[in-house]
């Protein structure tokens, strides 16, 4: 996708936030760069305490900022009070106000920008119909399950027609399927209203199922900004690597550099791929390398350079915990591959050309 | 099970004993003795005369004249309209006063927060009459407010601003008086409550107005609503204030009372009159607890 004739929605730059305390200062965003199109579902995602929910809520303005600026479709957002800014936020617990029904918390939003009561009976009643929860306009929030909770939530944010809308690990409080099943109306949604969607996360299935681009963030810095595809298929440092589903982060020494470079790895094993320039005959290099794509096959024990020490069925596949000169290789199979292998095997590890690539 | 369940109740009924025993002793039977007494006759000699006469009460409004004709006297029930006047002026007070202080405590880190609390408390720590007495210095003809006036020269030396003996002089020591009973249960109101909520209702454009009708005067009602219950009803029966700062010009219910006991030795006709005030208060909480259940209702039906 080219990012030519997108509109900017959000555009965070030099962002930096400092809590200040008695005796400490955290430095909870230390100079994040991003922008988030128009009618993108964009996730940030990271470890707790990382910083995604500090650039949440400075987008929101719960919070003032240390440093940089902060843009809404152009406008400079960071010295308006969060009722100023047309962004609206679903919080974590919900935060649904228990003293009104689930019409009036979804109408509250549109009666404090005093529209027309018509207008305001007609849009709450549209969005509730939108997440489903029409019949349940006199409940109380009490009165309903969390995941119902969680639907007016979204309803009450969405319901004033925001330009943005925040979500704040909005799932995390559902029971499994539930998260499962609200990932998917939620993307659905965000297609449907064609609305800007900024999504916060640790979940980094969630972060892969829904988002049109991620920004992985780590103790106050982004990591890396991409499509999921492009997070899980080539991670720009370990730290994404490792996030991001399962990696096998190998040290080798590079044999040779270039196109059809090769590398060999302490655990013994060599891997064609490719070598950037830079780095020279003899380096020692990391290597990343996902554990569904590497293969194994039976073999004996003068042959084979590895022995299965822990074989994990997965059901629909499984995971082995191979031992190569007392250096662990993870690797991630189909069942009817590895049916009649057991711990204690000896097996030959093959990896397949260009299947891995070298890490900071 | 069943024995479990049966033993649990029996546990439950021996533990609460104590606290049965106390209440049963200390409230529940000098208030028999009260409504026994207000039902009786006094005698000459300031005594109680056991005999059933509801004179007490007749004598709440009515009196009896140098013919022996009964009449209509209405000194009391002005007394008991009076009382009620301030009583109500002083919650309204203290609520206009408490609420604001309950919200900035509340919204204190945790520590500021533990420290005002016992601020808010310390008044509890000496008794009544000698805070009030306090009253009197401060208010009293050359009293602290006199002479800083003078000081700034906002009032001659000869004059005064006569602020003792007046029912303002009484609100203030109402309101003094009780305030904490009404930040404390408003601030615990506040305290539960869950911030975000007050950043949703930002979020969602409530102006800061708005934030404070639509969001925290509403969950907090619980608090004010007990917080009114807990000065108001003292206020109605308290005689300290009233008798210090008032001087007893303006009798009070609560005055009116403690004199039936103390020096006009009219027991019969003192215990009526708490037992009227008794009453009072019950149809004020029946009234309240009424009006707390359309509320829940009204909120349910919408």
């Amino acid at each position: 996708m080219e990012n030519n004739n997108k509109v900017n929605a959000i555009n965070v730059k030099n962002v930096t936030k400092i809590y200040k305390t008695a005796n400490a200062e955290t430095r909870a965003l230390k100079n994040a760069n991003l922008t988030i199109f128009d009618n993108e579902f964009f996730t940030l995602l990271g470890p707790s305490g990382c910083g995604k929910t500090t650039l949440l809520r400075l987008i929101a303005g719960f919070e003032d900022i240390t440093e940089g600026s902060i843009n809404l479709f152009d406008e400079e957002i960071v010295n308006l009070p969060p009722n100023k800014r047309s962004v609206n936020t679903v919080f974590q617990q919900y935060a649904l106000f228990p003293h009104l029904d689930v019409f009036e918390n979804v109408a509250f939003g549109l009666r404090r920008l005093n529209k027309d009561k018509n207008f305001v009976d007609k849009r709450t009643f549209e969005v509730l119909e939108l997440v489903q929860m029409q019949d349940y306009g006199k409940r109380k929030p009490n009165q309903l399950s969390g995941g119902q909770q969680q639907r007016v939530a979204l309803a009450r944010a969405l319901a004033p027609s925001p330009k943005v809308l925040l979500l704040d690990e909005p799932l995390s409080a559902l029971d499994l399927k539930l998260r499962q099943a609200m990932r998917y109306e939620l993307k659905t949604l965000q297609r449907e209203t064609g609305i800007t969607f900024v999504f916060v996360t640790h979940d980094q299935e969630e972060a892969l199922t829904m988002s049109d681009r991620i920004a992985v963030i780590n103790e106050g810095e982004i990591q890396q900004i991409g499509e999921p595809e492009e997070i899980y298929e080539s991670p720009n440092n370990k730290f994404v690597a490792n996030f991001i589903g399962e990696a096998n982060l190998l040290t080798g020494i590079c044999e040779r550099n270039g196109e059809n470079g090769l590398c060999k790895l302490d655990a013994g094993q060599e891997v064609s791929m490719f070598i950037p320039n830079h780095i020279n005959k003899g380096e020692t290099v990391t290597i990343f390398i996902r554990p569904e794509r590497i293969k194994i096959k039976k073999s004996d024990k003068e042959k084979s350079n590895c022995t299965i020490s822990h074989f994990t069925y997965l059901g629909n596949a499984a995971s082995i915990l191979l031992n190569s000169n007392n250096k662990s290789i993870n690797v991630n199979l189909p069942i009817e591959d590895v049916k009649n292998f057991k711990n204690g095997d000896f097996v030959e590890v093959v990896f397949p050309s260009n299947s891995a690539q070298v890490i900071d | 099970m069943n024995i479990q369940g049966e033993n649990k109740t029996q546990n439950r009924i021996l533990s609460l004993l104590p606290l049965w025993i106390v209440i049963g002793i200390f409230m529940i039977g000098p208030l028999l003795v009260m409504a026994a007494v207000s039902l009786m006759e006094s005698n000459v000699y300031g005594g109680v005369h056991f005999k059933f006469s509801l004179s007490g009460y007749r004598q709440i409004l009515f009196d009896t004249n140098l013919f022996d004709e009964i009449q209509f006297n209405p000194a009391y029930m002005i007394i008991i309209a009076r009382s009620f006047v301030l009583a109500l002026a002083a919650t309204f007070l203290s609520l206009l006063i408490g609420f604001p202080a309950a919200y900035y405590i509340s919204r204190q880190s945790n520590r500021v927060k533990n420290i005002l609390i016992f601020l808010v408390t310390i008044p509890f720590w000496t008794n009544l009459l000698i805070r009030t007495f306090a009253w009197i210095i401060i208010l009293g003809k050359g009293g602290v407010i006199e002479s800083s006036f003078n000081f700034f020269g906002l009032l001659d030396k000869e004059s005064s601003l006569n602020l003792m003996y007046t029912n303002t002089a009484i609100l203030i020591g109402l309101v003094y008086s009780y305030l904490p009973l009404m930040v404390l249960p408003i601030y615990a109101s506040l305290e539960k409550m869950d911030v975000r909520l007050l950043e949703a209702a930002t979020d969602l454009y409530s102006s800061r107005i708005e934030l404070i009708r639509k969001i925290i005067f509403p969950l907090s009602m619980p608090g004010i609503i007990g917080g009114s219950i807990l000065v108001f009803v003292p206020c109605l029966g308290a005689f300290i204030a009233p008798d210090l700062l008032g001087g007893g010009k303006k009798l009070l219910l609560g005055s009116l009372i403690q004199f039936q006991f103390s020096y006009a030795r009219n027991w019969p006709f003192g215990a009526a009159m708490a037992m009227f005030l008794l009453a009072l208060v019950i149809i004020i909480l029946i009234f309240n607890a009424k009006l707390n259940r359309r509320h829940r209702e009204y909120e349910a039906q919408r």
